[in-house]
C-alpha cells in the first residue's frame, strides 16, 4: 500500500479501507476472570454471536489479531503477560477493556495485588464498565469501536510512528 | 503512595523475565513445557510448567497466583454486609453459593437463625447456581478433548438458568442477595412456575450431554483410564466435591455435615463412582446436576410461607467468637473461618476454598501421562482460578 505509507489517501478510499477494516476484526480474547465467562457468553453462544458485527474469534495467535479485550482483574503478577501478548499484535491494533476491574481496579481498589486499570500498561481504546458487564454491554462496546475505525484517519494512524505510552 | 507510572512500568519490565511465555529447551533433564498463563485449556490463569521425555511427563508444577485478588485481607477493612459483595466474585461460575458460608459462620456469631422460607429460597438458588456451574463444565470438558459442539449448547441452556436467578436477584453473575439474617426481596410473581418449565429444559439438556459427550467413542477413549486417583490418595490430598465423590469415597456436607440449609426436607441421592478416573467425574458431575433438577422439583413445591427476614440491627456488629461454617459448594467444599472481636469488620477471615486443595493432587496426578492427556486431566478436576489464588 504505497499511497497509505506516503500519507496520502484519497477520502473515498480512505471510507471504502476503513469500512472493510471494520466489518473484518480477529479478537483476541484475554480472558481473565468473571468477566471471561461474560466474554464467553458473548462469543461463543448462539444468544448473543458476535460473528454478526463482522468479529472472529479465537485467533490462533495473537499475532493474527485486530483487537484485544482484557476481561477481568489484571494482577500486578499478570500484567507483564498482558503487556507481552499486545506487543506481540501487529498495528493496527486496538484494545477493549472490559468490565471495572481492567478499568480501574473495580471492587479490588485497596488490594496490594492488583493493577488498577489496565490503561497502566497498555493503551485502551473503549472502556465497558460493570461488574461483570453484560454481554449486550460487550456487543455495544465493539459496535463503538468500529465506529471509531470508521471514522479512523488512516494517513494519521499509519503514519509510522510508534504508540508510546506515557 | 508515591509510584508514578513510569515506576510501575519499570517494575512490570523487571518482572518481565518472571512472566515469558515460550518454551525453553534443557538438555540434562528433558524438555521444559510451560503452560499458560494464558491457555485456553487453563481457565484462565494457571500456569504450568512441566518437565518432559517425549511426550511423557516427568515432573508437572503448577504455579499460582497470577488471579491473587487479596480476599483475606481485603474482607479485614470491609463491613460485614460488604463482604458478601467480594465473596461473590470468588467462585465467579456459582456465585450465590458462595455467599452462603459466609453468611452463615457471620449467623452463628451473632445467634440468630434465618426464617425457614429463607432458608429454603436460599437452598433454591444455591442449587440453581450449581446448575449454573456445572453445565459449563459439561461442555468445557467436551471442547479440551477436542468437541466443540456442546460448549454451544452449554452457553445456550445455561441462559435460561442465569434468566432465573436474575429476576430474582437482579444480577446474572453476582446477585448479592443473602443478608445476615435472611434475604434481601421476596421470590417474584410466577417465578417457581417458570423455574419448573426452565427445569424441564435443564433436564433435556442433561439428556442431550449424555448422548453427545458420554457416548462418544472418542470422549471415552481420551478419558477412560486415564487421571486414575485411588480413594486414600484423594482423601491425603484433601479432595472434594465430585473429585472425591469419582474415586468412589461416599461424603457430601450437604448430607452428613448440612448447617443452615434444607437438604434433608427432600429425598435425594449422593452419586459416587468406583473408578477414579476422568470419565468417572464427568459422569458423577452430569449426575450431580441432574439431583440438583431433581431436589429443586421438591423444593419449589414445598416452599414455606412467612418472613424472608429475622429480627437483626440495622448496624451489624458481630460478637467477639470464631465460627467455621463449610458448604458443598458446585467445586466441592467451601468454609469460611471467621474471627470476630466485636467490631463491625471481621478482625480475620480464612477461607478454605475447594478448587485450591483440588490442584494440589496435580504434580502427583501429572507423573507419568502424555501431553494431551494433561488437558483432559485438568479440565476433569474442574478448577476456578478465583477459587484457587483468591
Amino acid at each position: 500500500m504505497g499511497l497509505v505509507e506516503s500519507g496520502k489517501i484519497p477520502k473515498p478510499l480512505t471510507k471504502l479501507l476503513n469500512m472493510s477494516r471494520r466489518y473484518s476484526m480477529w479478537v483476541y480474547q484475554w480472558g481473565l476472570a468473571c468477566c471471561a465467562i461474560e466474554m464467553g457468553a458473548a462469543f461463543a453462544s448462539p444468544r448473543y454471536d458476535v460473528m454478526r458485527l463482522g468479529v472472529i474469534p479465537l485467533p490462533a495467535s495473537p499475532r493474527q489479531a485486530d483487537f484485544l479485550v482484557v476481561s477481568g482483574t489484571v494482577t500486578d503478577k499478570m500484567a507483564p503477560a498482558v503487556r507481552r501478548l499486545w506487543e506481540q499484535m501487529p498495528d493496527p491494533k486496538y484494545v477493549i477493556s472490559m468490565g471495572s476491574c481492567a478499568n480501574c481496579g473495580g471492587p479490588y481498589w485497596d488490594s496490594y495485588s492488583v493493577t488498577k486499570g489496565v490503561d497502566q500498561v497498555i493503551p485502551v481504546d473503549v472502556y465497558v464498565p460493570g461488574c461483570p458487564p453484560r454481554p449486550e454491554a460487550l456487543l455495544e462496546g465493539i459496535v463503538l469501536l468500529q465506529e471509531r475505525i470508521m471514522n479512523e484517519d488512516m494517513a494519521e494512524r499509519w503514519k509510522g510512528d510508534p504508540i508510546v505510552v506515557e | 503512595m508515591a509510584t508514578t507510572e513510569s515506576d510501575q512500568m519499570a517494575y512490570i519490565a523487571a518482572q518481565a523475565a518472571d512472566a515469558r511465555v515460550n518454551v525453553e529447551v534443557e538438555t540434562d533433564e528433558g524438555m521444559t513445557l510451560n503452560l499458560g498463563p494464558q491457555h485456553p485449556a487453563t481457565h484462565g490463569t494457571l500456569r504450568i510448567v512441566a518437565k518432559l521425555d517425549g511426550e511423557k511427563v516427568l515432573a508437572a508444577e503448577p504455579i499460582m497466583g497470577y488471579m491473587h485478588r487479596g480476599y483475606e485481607k481485603l474482607t479485614e477493612v470491609r463491613t460485614y454486609p460488604q463482604v458478601t459483595t467480594l465473596v461473590n466474585r470468588i467462585d465467579w461460575l456459582g456465585s450465590f453459593a458462595n455467599e452462603v458460608p459466609f453468611i452463615l459462620a457471620a449467623e452463628q456469631l451473632m445467634e440468630v437463625e434465618a426464617p425457614p422460607r429463607a432458608q429454603w429460597i436460599r437452598t433454591v438458588l444455591f442449587e440453581l447456581s450449581r446448575i449454573a456451574n456445572i453445565s459449563l463444565f459439561l461442555g468445557d470438558m467436551a471442547v479440551q478433548v477436542g468437541a466443540t459442539t456442546p460448549v454451544f449448547y452449554a452457553f445456550r441452556d445455561r441462559e435460561f438458568v442465569l434468566n432465573q436467578i436474575e429476576r430474582v436477584t437482579g444480577g446474572r453473575f453476582h446477585p448479592n442477595f443473602d443478608r445476615i439474617g435472611g434475604l434481601k426481596d421476596d421470590l417474584p410473581k410466577g417465578w417457581i412456575e417458570e423455574t419448573g418449565a426452565v427445569l424441564g429444559k435443564m433436564r433435556d439438556f442433561c439428556d442431550e450431554m449424555e448422548e453427545l459427550v458420554l457416548g462418544n467413542e472418542i470422549f471415552q477413549a481420551r478419558t477412560r483410564g486415564i487421571g486414575v486417583i485411588p480413594p486414600d490418595v484423594a482423601l491425603s490430598y484433601g479432595l472434594s466435591g465430585a473429585n472425591l465423590r469419582a474415586s468412589g469415597i461416599d461424603w457430601d456436607i450437604r448430607r452428613d455435615a448440612n448447617v443452615g440449609l434444607v437438604y434433608d426436607e427432600v429425598d435425594w441421592k449422593v452419586w459416587t463412582h468406583p473408578d477414579g478416573d476422568s470419565f468417572s467425574r464427568f459422569w458423577v458431575r452430569l449426575q450431580e446436576t441432574r439431583e440438583a433438577i431433581n431436589i429443586l422439583e421438591q423444593l419449589l413445591g414445598g416452599i414455606p410461607s412467612g418472613p424472608i427476614m429475622a429480627k437483626v440491627p440495622r448496624i451489624i456488629k458481630v460478637p467477639a467468637g470464631e465460627a467455621y461454617v463449610a458448604t458443598e459448594n458446585p467445586l466441592g467444599e467451601m468454609g469460611f473461618y471467621v474471627v470476630s472481636q466485636g467490631d463491625l469488620t471481621p478482625f480475620r477471615v480464612k477461607i478454605r476454598s475447594a478448587s485450591f486443595s483440588n490442584m494440589s493432587i496435580t504434580p502427583w496426578l501429572l507423573k507419568g501421562v502424555f501431553v494431551p492427556d494433561i488437558i483432559s486431566i485438568l479440565a476433569s478436576l474442574y478448577f476456578i482460578l478465583g477459587d484457587i489464588d483468591r
